[in-house]
């Protein structure tokens, strides 16, 4: 029987990291590390789990011994925010090219500088191209139901990449909400046992990983992550199928709110979605036909799926939480690719980025019901005036 | 009170007990199946220091994330705090504003500028050093906030302060707890 609990996203995800019980977890417990860490560390000394908890001397040794454990078969965890996902960098892509399935629990915040530890999409931006499988969730309950998925998704044969799951920083992880908490064996059965195909421990069929590769093989070992990453998507929606059946849940690559007869949407990730369904709702019922496309996994990207969610949209706004500097216009990282994507599977409608809540700055429904407003204007005239808009911000 | 959902704003100093107050009746609120977020003000909490907790609670799911900006009720855990921080800040006109003092509630209004709403003001503090001989105001002050509001009855705040307690301090004081709770309730003052 599954309970509900009053749980923040910190404990939300610590309590799925008990549940499941991976060998080995490793991650450093300093800012801006979570409270994840801090109440797995209680999991380890109560013996509530039998994990090795390896408490090493920074983020780059945390991703280090994660990418070690893996290789010698075992399942492996860890978590991370902001700063100490950019100080594992080197180590991140390095998982992701020896088809280290780990799982990564992110919480969301912003890059320094100037220093700031409130919530942005900037450090797993940064991370998009490395190879991770990436997940974002709205609130406490989606953090938890996906960390739960991320296990079987990255160890799932056909994929063996591993998966970050995002969080926003602050809103969700220190927030406390009701969580429906399944019963700890229903969770351990969900996720199974894992039996890595490989090991560096199988001394009866020895393998290399680090080798070198020049130009002799580099390329193929490439071009075989993108294979990897190109074939995800199937598993990820067999894995999330099986979620759903198993804990009555309705996940899929993204959410789509009241959208089927909108005239515009906003396309939005995380804890915002959720305050956009409530500027949704709202003007609705002033007659006004608008919706949400909330993206869940964001890598590897579904581009035709989203092309056509919206395809029957008048506009379309995308609300980005970092800004790729020098892109085109200055612009997010998700309008680029969306717009690329609507472009190329022959989506042809007025699409605008709107920049928000950057280093925590709170977005508030009047601000987003102001960018509803903006593209039923543009729906109407068919013409984007600013490609770039920053909500909220003093110029 | 008999709206679809409530905001409420927490004020205090650091190491009073301002963010346990708010998720003491987040979970209380789960207790009676209701929707809820706690939140603590997202900065720095030093010992002392004026600290913000917020609290939404609601029949229905909570989508929104914004923070709180026109609260329904706030509640003042020091009564140092008023005329150093803005507490009636965003109160809504029609709100309900529970002080921790020895002030009446007449006065408290004279103080704030806080005309309209409702104004309850009980001696947390008197209460609490009383009973448990420490100024820690956080459950007094739900008991006043069951008693202004009339959210929760006092039977289910009780039972949530027990389970809450029970693990983490001795018998004698989850009592001494809940006697402040009891007594806030009946000795608050409304004006």
């Amino acid at each position: 029987m599954s309970k509900y609990e009053a749980l923040t996203g910190d404990q939300a995800v610590a309590t799925a990291m008990r549940q499941i019980n991976p060998d080995v977890v490793a991650a450093y417990p300093i800012t801006p590390q979570t409270e994840t860490v801090e109440f797995f560390a209680e999991y380890v000394a109560n013996g509530e789990v039998t994990t090795e908890f390896i408490c090493v001397e920074s983020e780059h040794s945390a991703m280090s011994a994660c990418v070690g454990a893996s290789l010698a078969g075992a399942r492996v965890m860890t978590a991370t925010s902001s700063q100490g996902l950019a100080l594992m960098w080197e180590i991140v892509y390095i998982a992701a090219s020896y088809r280290c399935p780990i799982v990564m629990s992110l919480v969301n915040r912003a890059l320094s500088g100037p220093i700031n530890i409130h919530c942005d999409h900037s450090d797993v931006m940064g991370m998009r191209d490395s190879g991770w499988i990436i997940l974002f969730s709205e609130n406490c309950q989606e953090a938890y139901d996906n960390i739960i998925q991320a296990v079987r998704i990255a160890e799932h044969p056909d994929v063996l990449l591993p998966v970050v799951v995002c969080q926003d920083g602050f809103i969700t992880s220190h927030a406390m909400e009701r969580v429906e908490v399944y019963d700890d064996a229903e969770v351990q059965a969900f996720v199974g046992t894992y039996r890595p195909k490989w090991s560096i421990l199988d001394v009866d069929n020895p393998k290399t990983y680090g080798a070198l590769h020049f130009y002799d093989y580099y390329y193929e070992s490439k071009r075989q992550q993108a294979e990897a990453m190109a074939h995800a998507q199937r598993p990820i929606l067999e894995v999330t199928n099986e979620f759903n059946r198993q804990f009555n849940r309705h996940y899929g690559l993204f959410e789509a709110y009241r959208l089927d007869d909108a005239d515009v949407a906003i396309v939005v990730a995380n804890s915002t979605a959720g305050t956009t369904k409530v500027v949704v709702d709202s003007l609705r019922a002033q007659g006004l036909k608008v919706g949400l496309l909330k993206p869940r996994v964001f890598r590897p990207f579904p581009a035709k799926e989203l092309a056509n969610a919206l395809c029957h949209l008048k506009a379309v706004g995308v609300m980005d939480r970092s800004i790729a500097f020098g892109s085109m216009n200055n612009a997010g990282p998700l309008f680029l690719e969306l717009t690329a994507a609507l472009a190329i599977h022959g989506v042809h409608i007025p699409i605008a980025d709107y920049i928000f809540g950057l280093g925590g700055r709170d977005i508030k429904p009047g601000e987003i019901e102001s960018v509803y407003r903006d593209l039923l204007r543009i729906a109407e005239t068919g013409k984007v005036e600013r490609l770039v808009t920053y909500l909220s911000v003093r110029e | 009170m008999s709206k679809e959902m409530i905001e409420i704003r927490w004020h205090g100093r650091g190491g009073q007990g301002v963010v346990t107050a708010g998720k003491l009746l987040a979970e209380t609120a789960m207790g009676t199946g209701q929707y809820f977020q706690a939140f603590p003000d997202f900065g720095p909490e030093r010992m002392g220091a004026p600290v913000r907790s917020f609290t939404r609670l609601s029949s229905k799911p909570i989508y929104i994330h914004s923070q709180i900006e026109n609260p329904d009720v706030v509640l003042v855990l020091d009564p140092t705090l008023l005329g150093t921080v803005p507490v009636t800040e965003g109160l809504k006109e029609d709100g309900i504003l529970i002080v921790n003092t020895s002030m009446s509630p007449e006065e408290v209004r004279r103080m704030t500028g806080f005309r309209t709403g409702k104004v309850f003001t009980v001696d947390a503090s008197h209460i609490a050093i009383e009973e448990m001989g420490r100024e820690i105001t956080n459950t007094p002050m739900l008991g006043a906030f069951a008693r202004a509001t009339g959210l929760f009855d006092l039977d289910a705040l009780e039972h949530q302060v027990r389970e809450w307690f029970r693990e983490k301090v001795s018998p004698s004081v989850v009592e001494a707890n809940i006697r402040v709770l009891r007594r806030a309730a009946q000795e608050i003052q409304e004006g």
